[in-house]
Parts: C-alpha cells; sequence; structure tokens
C-alpha cells in the first residue's frame, strides 16, 4: 500500500494504521504532528492550513514512492489536513510497515522530513493577542501590518 | 502577447488580494512574469526564497513561458 490524502476532515489514525496491516511485517512506525499552543513565543490559538492540492498530491505521493525505493518498506501512508485545526487536532499523519523495525523508523523519519520541506502547504496561526500571520513567510507578515500600530514579529 | 493564469496561495492571496487572474505578458519565463507580478501587487518576497509551478508541476525559472499555461509562485511552505 502506498496511499496520500489531503483531508479536510479529522484524521482517523486508528483506521489507517488497519489499513497497514500486513502479516508480513514486523514492525509498524507511525507519526503524529500535532497542532501546538504556542510558535517563536507566541501563544496559539488555533490554525488554517492551506493546501495547492493537486501539486501537494502528486508531490506527497511522489516521497512516498522515494521512501519505498530508498529503504525497501512494504506500506506507506500520509495524511496531512488543510483548511480550519484546532489545538490537540493532529495536522499530520505517516504510517510505515516493514519486515524490520530499522527501516520502518528510517523510512517515517524521511517522509515527515520531506513533507514539511516540500508540500505546498501553508500555515496561517491565529495568535492570543489577535494578531496572525503564515509561518516562515514573514516578511509578507510583516508587510501586512505596516499599517498597524503593532508589527507582528518575524515567525519559524 | 501571452495569456497567462496566475493562481494565488496563501500570504500571496493576501498580498494581491485575490485568489487567481489571467494576464497578459511578454514575459519569456516565470523569472521575468513575478518580477512584473511582485511590481504589481508587493507580494513581497524575493524570487529567491520561492519555487515556481506550471501547469501543476514544479519547474525551471526560465522554462519559456507559453500561451495558456497556468502558473502558480510559492512562497515558503509550512506544512507538517
Amino acid at each position: 500500500m502506498i496511499e496520500f490524502d489531503l483531508s479536510r476532515e479529522r484524521i482517523d489514525t486508528e483506521a489507517w494504521r488497519r489499513r497497514l496491516f500486513d502479516q508480513t511485517c514486523g514492525g509498524y512506525v507511525a507519526f503524529e504532528g500535532w497542532v501546538r499552543d504556542h510558535n517563536e513565543g507566541q501563544q496559539v490559538l488555533r490554525l488554517e492550513y492551506e493546501a495547492y492540492e493537486s501539486l501537494a498530491r502528486s508531490e506527497g505521493r511522489k516521497i512516498l514512492d522515494e521512501a519505498v525505493g530508498k529503504f525497501g518498506v512494504t506500506g506507506v501512508a500520509c495524511v496531512h489536513r488543510h483548511g480550519a485545526l484546532e489545538l490537540g487536532d493532529v495536522a499530520v499523519w505517516v504510517g510505515v510497515t516493514a519486515a524490520h523495525r530499522d527501516e520502518a523508523f528510517t523510512a517515517c523519519r524521511y517522509i515527515i522530513d520531506e513533507v514539511k520541506i516540500r508540500l505546498p502547504i501553508w500555515k496561517k496561526e491565529h495568535y492570543v493577542s489577535g494578531d496572525s500571520g503564515w509561518v516562515n513567510c514573514e516578511r509578507c507578515a510583516a508587510h501586512e501590518h505596516d499599517h498597524e500600530p503593532a508589527a507582528v514579529p518575524a515567525d519559524g | 502577447m501571452k495569456r497567462i493564469h496566475v493562481q494565488y496561495f496563501a500570504a500571496f492571496r493576501d498580498r494581491a488580494g485575490r485568489e487567481e487572474e489571467t494576464v497578459e505578458t511578454d514575459a519569456r519565463d516565470p523569472a521575468g512574469l513575478y518580477a512584473e507580478l511582485e511590481a504589481a501587487h508587493s507580494l513581497g518576497l524575493g524570487a529567491e526564497r520561492l519555487k515556481v509551478a506550471v501547469n501543476d508541476e514544479f519547474a525551471a525559472w526560465d522554462r519559456p513561458l507559453e500561451d495558456g499555461d497556468r502558473i502558480v509562485f510559492i512562497p515558503p511552505v509550512a506544512g507538517g
């Protein structure tokens, strides 16, 4: 199984785990990325992910194919949320099955690291202070707030 | 003149004040088009911090533009 998905709904991690289950495998490694209540010194209330869907889907699938090719794992799956998320929600989930644990750990780490740097997905954080900002796009955010008395601090 | 369809996401959507537009341009490649649009919309980021997609695939900045191409300039991502 090689499957990448984008979802506006809560990720049912247990259902995904069942789909990956494979009696030829001795190991299953999963990673959950959660919505955290702080970033760069700001208290986060909630956030939005925005995805360039067609390219995110093709690039996500490419990352999973690479993981299978590089590490020889049996099953790989990844789901990334988009839309509005609350604190504690699972923002991204990765699952890997393999005959042995070493390659499952390595492939899982590879997938989440590549997802973070390659998928065209953006995160807007809404802060307790009332401000908001696109993470990693601080110069844009600074522009947006040029006309306001308090500029948004640079982000991530 | 070529007609190019441009789609904006995230910070660029906010800055441009629109989700998409069709532009008529003499720009030869995405680098030239970005320079025009950055000037028009004050997108606020240099091309060196961006990637570009043409027709839903990552593309080189000097890929020749063709009439009807769909372009997305991709500001720094923050998935995961």
